[in-house]
């Protein structure tokens, strides 16, 4: 299994103010939702992408069946961005 | 968990109650190595004994950071001639700022770009002139700038920062855009701006010799396009702006008044952006109010923030949420009055203005000047340096 990591160019960070997570990077920044935040929280250069969709069914049991498609979806949506790389 | 999952911040104002000043640009001094005739930075620039102290910036900085500002922009002039620097980034950093170097890289050694890095500095974006030197070291007037520069980036990437390059494109340079894309390569810039001047401070007394034409500016743009195509998204990412004197809408200018921008300029006046000093308002210092009293009271903050101050014909416009009827300073310097919209509009009644310009009806008589030091550049010598040099060889 491919491990995901973060691109070294994007730093994931809580704004207290704004109360989510923002992904920072040179002059800009992204916000993410509750649910984008959660599973890039995940991802630690360690895990594969159905080793985050565990994690996140250990953290969130009553998360919905198709928990597995959206984080997947997001995983390519993030990797389009190059907020992610797998290797 | 199946709903948009990631929303890109756009921040509208829609009413005069503010959000947090998410950008925050400290200018800590006007005072630059270099004498670029682009140069932003107002004419009348400030005197070095008016800059704010350490003291003042740390505690703006502290501000800032509480009231919710996130990114934050050391630049100048040249912020590496402050030799506090460090312990500024190093407090920013302390409070969880992504901090932005913006330099010329002139005055930047080894040592201090290891020190830096070890204060926390997130990220450093260099400025070039030009991708040869000949032409680097004409147009910001300073000798061997342009290996200095090389040397820089080189160490940038050694100590692992981001590094966006700047390249400020104008008449006298956009031609030779294959060897700006040739040296963004070889540098492996991660993002490169490639930003076609907009007029402000120096380079609006520049502006009849620096402006592009249409034809160089399709021709420049198209090079970049082929680029892209040709490397399939591989190295550098390109970021091409083009002055918006060719536009048909104007910019959404600092994503609004008093939306999300907070400049200080080095001796402390606060502005909604970098320019705004032009204006004929009456500005707050840092030194005076807080930085909170300033974002959420102050007149000149709110004279132009949200929608409802919007002239006609902004006020009807169903694109007016895009743009909030463009920039305060353009609409200002080329009508008059700062409450008109932005002439780039083909809606506003002043559109034809940028129709003069553009088609140089009325061709400026005075020569090209460097910035302080007032100067004149020897424009026959700038036009066949750029038009005839070819890029140098970046050996790594």
């Amino acid at each position: 299994m491919r491990k995901i990591t973060m691109n070294k160019l994007y730093k994931l960070q809580f704004e207290k103010v704004q109360d989510s997570y923002v992904l920072l990077f040179p002059e800009g920044m992204v916000n993410l939702n509750p649910s984008a935040a959660e599973i890039l929280l995940q991802v630690d250069g360690q895990k594969s992408d159905q080793d985050i969709i565990q994690a996140l069914r250990v953290k969130f049991p009553d998360a919905p069946d198709d928990l597995a498609e959206d984080v997947l979806d997001f995983l390519v949506h993030a990797q389009s961005k190059e907020w992610i790389c797998s290797e | 968990m199946s709903e948009a999952i990631v929303t890109t911040s756009t921040n509208k104002p829609t009413s005069p109650t503010a959000g947090p000043p998410l950008w925050l640009l400290a200018e800590l001094t006007y005072e630059c190595p270099l004498h670029c005739p682009y140069c932003s930075n107002p004419v009348q620039m400030t005197a070095r004994e008016n800059e704010c102290d350490t003291e003042t910036w740390l505690n703006v900085l502290t501000q800032g950071r509480e009231m919710g500002a996130v990114q934050l922009g050391f630049s100048g002039g040249e912020p590496l001639l402050r030799k506090d620097l460090e312990v500024l980034v190093k407090h920013a950093s302390d409070l969880g700022f992504y901090t932005n170097l913006i330099t010329s890289g002139i005055g930047l050694t080894e040592k201090r770009i290891k020190a830096l890095k070890e204060a926390g500095l997130d990220h450093i974006q260099l400025s070039f002139q030009a991708a040869n030197a000949d032409a680097n070291d004409l147009i910001g007037n300073k000798r061997h700038s342009f290996s200095q520069k090389l040397h820089i980036a080189k160490l940038i990437k050694q100590y692992d920062y981001p590094m966006v390059l700047n390249f400020c494109l104008t008449a006298q340079n956009i031609d030779a855009i294959d060897e700006v894309l040739e040296l963004s390569q070889a540098l492996k810039g991660d993002f490169v701006e490639l930003a076609t001047v907009q007029y402000y401070g120096w380079a609006h007394l520049n502006r009849d010799h620096l402006l592009p034409s249409k034809d160089q500016l399709e021709r420049a743009e198209s090079k970049v396009n082929v680029w892209r195509e040709q490397h399939n998204s591989a190295g550098p990412k390109f970021i091409f702006v083009t002055p918006d004197y060719y536009e048909t809408r104007p910019k959404a200018c600092m994503n609004g008044w008093g939306s999300t921008f907070l400049t200080v300029t080095p001796d402390g006046s606060a502005l909604p952006c970098h320019s705004a000093k032009i204006l004929p308002l009456t500005f707050p210092n840092v030194k005076e109010k807080s930085l909170q009293e300033i974002w959420h009271d102050d007149f000149s903050f709110n004279k132009f923030r949200g929608l409802d101050w919007l002239p006609k014909p902004c006020q009807d416009c169903d694109e007016k949420e895009k743009d909030f009827g463009g920039c305060r300073c353009q609409a200002y310097m080329l009508t008059g009055d700062m409450h008109n919209t932005d002439p780039v509009c083909d809606k506003s009644p002043h559109h034809h203005l940028l129709a003069d310009i553009i088609n140089d009806k009325n061709p400026s008589k005075q020569p090209l000047f460097y910035r302080d030091p007032k100067t004149e550049i020897p424009i026959a010598v700038l036009d066949s340096i750029t038009t005839t040099i070819q890029p140098d060889k970046i050996n790594e």
